[in-house]
């Protein structure tokens, strides 16, 4: 069993490598950090251009393999190269992943608990799974961006109404507010609640409506009939018995999903004002940053390596058959 | 009927949104292109049904125009990707070995990717309805042929699937003649269900600029300009959602039943 996962790993390893690679070579070629340098404003000198140019290793005249080359002999080292205004890359990269944890820790977790409950509560009842089911139907037709619109809106309704600000929802505290401890804590939660509620309820409605369906389908297996024969009233047949298959392809789907998400909740992001990785990454491209792309890769590659490590892992528990 | 009703229901909805975009735009006299210099940024009057946009230009017309671009989009999507899923999926699945081995391998290699990175790098080479098409259908076309694997290698040791073998049937002809008739439903129904994903998906790239880029417009690009003023001007933000709804849930609808009615050990409810 160990060796099964061993060898997955390795695979898994190698391939987020080639990805990583692949994806360095696309975004060097693709991507224009020179037009984004020359179009600043007052114009720098062509030598200037050129200089700055060859400091991030981002020069269209270098052969594409040296710079390539050079970017990855710094990649053991920890060393990502620098983003178009100077720092570097691994520096901003800490900062954004830091606030894209803060944004979606609560939120997955909530989500997946969340979803779990709502896929399991529809075997209760007929009128309980109809209600559960129009919900998930209604939110899922419903897109990320229009989601934390509408949170933002609702928001602002609660917030006229009681005449406070309970809700508030641009980054992740309000810029030169004061900064007593206590005080920064509510103020960070005030900013965290919409964003968490919009990101669960994507999740929710996703991991619900897929263990519903697993669940469903179990249902009617032969050994779940064989536990209702033995005396077991039904709901008890289908959440000792059922739920534990009907869990484990749900497993590598909201791993995935999770992943995904840390990798770029980018929508979320984006009309909630916080600076995480999602963001970073549209940003860079339309600039052109080479090195930031890259390292946003590698941090995907990461992200996409661990998680399906973890699901790996969570499946082989579950799952007796994987023991073979 | 019962088991159907969903299904139907749901290609009902989408047969109407489609004559909405089609016919739709010919009940106005404004075109999508046209500004009236006497309304910007007008709430809903007599003149123009769902308001203006602040640069003058009608909202029902322009939406309506969207929903053409995105339905388009979402309908060039399904197929392609479906198609492309459905080939490479059960030629995988039947042949297996090393054909298996590198769809895994591709399919493993296409989802660790950024899609924005895929799509920075498109847009930059082509533009338009069609780039954005392929673009979405290269990007979703794996999930679907993992699925068309799957169901491959169930029915590769069916009875006339190894008559056909023992009849000097090639492997092309075997898969196309038939497994793949055999995997109508399922390909059927992630057809729908891959349309409501392409609509959104192409509202997120347009939303960040990669997609449709202006002066055309779509679901997307709609959405991102009516979204940072949603309270103030509601009849920018409101058109583009609810068609966007209204389509996802035409292809949920239709999708999910489908699926539901192909599968016999499935409780009905």
């Amino acid at each position: 069993m160990a060796g099964v996962l061993l060898r997955r790993l390795a695979g898994q390893v190698l391939l987020v490598t080639v990805a990583v690679g692949l994806a360095y070579l696309l975004a060097a070629t693709a991507l224009d950090p020179r037009a984004e340098l020359e179009a600043r404003n007052p114009p720098p000198p062509p030598s200037a251009v050129e200089k700055r140019l060859d400091e991030l290793n981002a020069n269209d005249r270098t052969p594409l393999f040296t710079r390539f080359l050079t970017w990855v002999s710094g990649v053991p080292r920890g060393d990502l190269g620098a983003t178009l205004d100077g720092t570097p890359a691994g520096v901003q990269m800490r900062r954004r992943i830091g606030a894209s944890l803060r944004l979606l820790l609560a939120g997955v977790l909530l989500g997946n608990v969340l979803g779990a409950v709502l896929g399991v509560v529809g075997t209760l009842g007929r009128h309980v799974d109809r209600l559960v089911t129009a919900g998930t139907f209604t939110v899922l037709a419903v897109p990320a961006v229009v989601l934390a619109v509408l949170a933002q809106a609702a928001a602002q309704w609660v917030n006229s109404r009681t005449g406070t600000r309970i809700f508030a929802w641009t980054g992740e505290y309000t810029p030169g507010g004061t900064g007593g401890s206590p005080h920064h804590l509510t103020e960070r939660l005030q900013h965290l609640v919409l964003p968490t509620l919009t990101i669960a309820l994507g999740r929710a409605t996703v991991v619900g409506r897929y263990l519903r369906g697993t669940l469903r389908d179990t249902a009617g297996a032969a050994f779940v009939r064989a536990a209702v024969a033995k005396g077991l009233t039904r709901r008890r047949a289908l959440i000792r018995h059922a739920l534990r298959v009907a869990v484990i392809p749900v497993v590598p789907l909201s791993a995935y999903g999770c992943a995904t998400l840390l990798a770029g909740a980018a929508c979320t992001e984006k009309v909630f004002g916080w600076h995480g990785m999602g963001e970073w990454l549209i940003d860079s491209i339309h600039r052109g940053d080479v090195n930031a792309v890259a390292a946003y890769c590698c941090f995907a590659a990461v992200v996409v390596l661990c998680t399906g490590l973890l699901s790996d892992l969570a499946v082989t528990v579950l799952d007796p058959r994987s023991h073979a | 009927m019962r088991t159907y009703g969903r299904p139907l229901a749901g290609f009902a909805l989408l047969a109407l949104l489609g004559v909405l975009a089609g016919a739709g735009p010919y009940l106005t006299r404004w075109s999508w292109t046209d500004v009236d210099v006497t309304a910007f940024g007008d709430p809903p009057s007599a003149d123009h049904w769902l308001g203006t946009t602040a640069s003058g230009r009608d909202v029902y017309a322009v939406a309506l125009r969207a929903l053409r671009r995105s339905l388009v989009i979402g309908l060039l999507v399904a197929a392609g990707a479906t198609g492309l899923a459905a080939v490479t999926g059960a030629a995988a699945g039947y042949v297996g070995g090393w054909a298996d081995r590198l769809l895994r391998w591709v399919t493993d290699l296409l989802l660790v990717f950024p899609p924005f990175l895929m799509a920075a790098v498109v847009s930059r080479a082509f533009t338009g309805q069609v780039a954005t098409a392929l673009l979405l259908t290269g990007l979703m076309w794996m999930m679907t042929a993992r699925a068309v694997r799957a169901a491959t290698r169930s029915l590769r040791d069916e009875g006339y699937v190894l008559a056909a073998r023992q009849l000097g049937a090639s492997a092309p002809r075997i898969v196309l003649r038939h497994l793949l008739p055999n995997l109508t439903s399922l390909l059927l129904a992630d057809a729908t269900l891959n349309t409501g994903a392409a609509v959104v998906g192409e509202s997120g790239l347009s939303y960040f600029g990669f997609g449709v880029r202006p002066p055309d417009v779509s679901l997307g690009t709609l959405l991102a300009d009516g979204a940072p003023a949603a309270t103030v001007f509601p009849w920018l933000f409101l058109p583009p959602v609810i068609l966007l709804v209204l389509i996802l849930l035409a292809v949920d609808l239709a999708g999910a039943g489908l699926r539901g009615a192909s599968n016999p050990f499935r409780e009905r409810g």
